[in-house]
């Protein structure tokens, strides 16, 4: 076969993509490991993984550095930061073609691109992105000391990270749709209790406003209809997760309604020779051990229908 | 004090002055070792060969001499890491707050140098 040719293709190279490229490419297959941006997918998102077993603390870009490792150790290529054009899945010969029009074909195609943060997708969320607007409470928490400041969420990191910026800001303000938290118990408490966090419940933002950095915002109250404005400093954003399956959308794979793909126990997707591992998939728990799990169970899988067993 | 990444670093702001007056395209990302902050060192990182007349350089947000980045106008309205600032023959040509991908250093690459 032409160099281009894998046993396996992984689109995505998170714990999940990264672990099934351990296990292929320690059973013999050869595999290409293609990722839309930086090797480690949400890890590298994550400042400390206490919960990795085995590894009592580690840094999510540490842990994503050493899974790379092994995975090219053991023979893997991975190619970060590219786009992909094209994805064929259904015929026999899997195929994946790149803007430069370089094509790679496989037997196999893993898809683990996982998934990201949900973007408000309101205007001004752009423009305001590092002027104001965050998604990372421990990265730019200290740029909004003294500064009044919009939690938008009401999930568990919603409210851990409301809490743990008022060590910064001089008031914190959580803003959720309903009028109850789907956070556990003990951090609806934790919030509840802070003398520094106040509640605007049953509501949407539905505007960033400001000129060079965010000044305010506007947003809808769901009962009533009644849009208010606010002044504000900073507005950080922890509204849940979305999965990064836009480019198997009009494909021939089949996704359920929160467009998540749906697998059977062995990874196996609604199409031959292909599965899926990680965050992508339709399930209740996200984190790394399951993605390792996923990918695991995938690549042997994959390994099965490769050498015909 | 110095950021453990893979890239050329600044250490100082005299080193900073030296290097704009010594090189025509220069690429500074002045940040931590953060989640949004690890994927423009990587994506530099990568872009470094094929963008040979630029240099590519990391300087640590915490570093005192970081000032010579932090304190630039163009950044006034910044609250989110890295600043990225990109320079020409010593000017400012663009500078970006947060997380970037590489298509959009790459347009701002293409397009100032
Ligand atoms: C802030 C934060 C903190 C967390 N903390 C923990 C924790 O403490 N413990 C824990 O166990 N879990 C934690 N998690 C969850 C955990 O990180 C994820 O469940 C896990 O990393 C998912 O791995 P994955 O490989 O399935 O997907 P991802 O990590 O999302 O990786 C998917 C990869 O695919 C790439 N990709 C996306 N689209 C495409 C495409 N079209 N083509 C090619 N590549 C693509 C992405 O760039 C990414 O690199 C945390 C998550 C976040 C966001």
């Amino acid at each position: 076969m032409s160099e281009n040719y894998y046993d396996s293709i992984i689109i995505g190279g998170g714990a999940a993509g990264l672990t099934a490229g351990i296990y292929l490419a320690r059973g013999k297959a050869s595999v290409l490991i293609l990722d839309t941006a930086t090797i480690g997918g949400q890890m590298v998102l994550t400042h400390q993984i206490a919960n990795y077993p085995g590894v009592e603390e580690v840094s999510g870009y540490q842990l994503s550095m050493i899974m790379r490792k092994q995975a090219e150790s053991f023979g893997c290529t991975i190619k970060s930061n590219i786009q992909i054009k094209n994805l064929s899945l259904v015929d026999e010969i899997k195929k994946v073609e790149l803007p430069d029009n370089s094509v790679f074909r496989s037997k196999t195609i893993i898809l683990a691109s996982g998934g990201r943060s949900r973007m408000l997708n309101i205007s001004g969320e752009k423009k305001f992105k590092g002027h104001g607007i965050s998604y990372c409470a421990t990265c730019d928490g200290d740029f909004f000391q003294d500064k009044e400041i919009i939690v938008v969420g009401g999930g568990n990191s919603a409210l851990e990270e409301a809490v743990s910026l008022t060590k910064y800001a001089s008031k914190v303000t959580i803003l959720h749709e309903f009028d109850y938290f789907q956070a556990f118990e003990h951090a609806v408490e934790e919030a509840r209790s802070n003398p520094k966090i106040d509640f605007i419940m049953k509501s949407h933002l539905t505007e960033f406003i400001g000129n060079e950095k965010l000044e305010g915002v506007k947003y809808k109250n769901l009962s009533t209809g009644e849009i208010n404005a606010k002044n504000i400093d900073g507005v950080f954003i922890f509204i849940g997760y979305e999965a990064n399956t836009e480019m198997f959308r009009d494909s021939e794979l089949k996704l359920n309604k929160w467009n998540e793909v749906p697998t059977n126990d062995m990874m196996e997707t609604s199409i031959k020779g292909v599965y899926a591992a990680g965050d992508l998939r339709q399930k209740r728990v996200r984190q790394v051990t399951t993605a390792v799990a996923d990918g695991t169970i995938a690549a042997v899988s994959a390994l099965g229908y490769i050498y015909g067993g | 004090m110095v950021l453990p990444t893979n890239l050329k670093h600044i250490a100082s702001a005299s080193e900073h002055a030296e290097i704009l007056k010594d090189h025509e395209n220069v690429m500074v990302c002045c940040g931590r070792m953060g989640p949004m902050c690890l994927p423009v060192y990587d994506i530099m990182g990568e872009l470094q060969d094929e963008y040979k007349h630029v240099e590519f350089r990391d300087m640590a947000f915490d570093n005192p001499e970081a000032g010579v980045i932090r304190n630039i106008p163009e950044a006034g309205s910044f609250m989110g890491l890295p600043f990225t600032i990109y320079y020409k023959n010593g000017k400012v040509v663009a500078a970006t707050s947060s997380i970037q991908t590489k298509e959009q250093v790459k347009e701002i690459l293409d397009r100032e140098f």
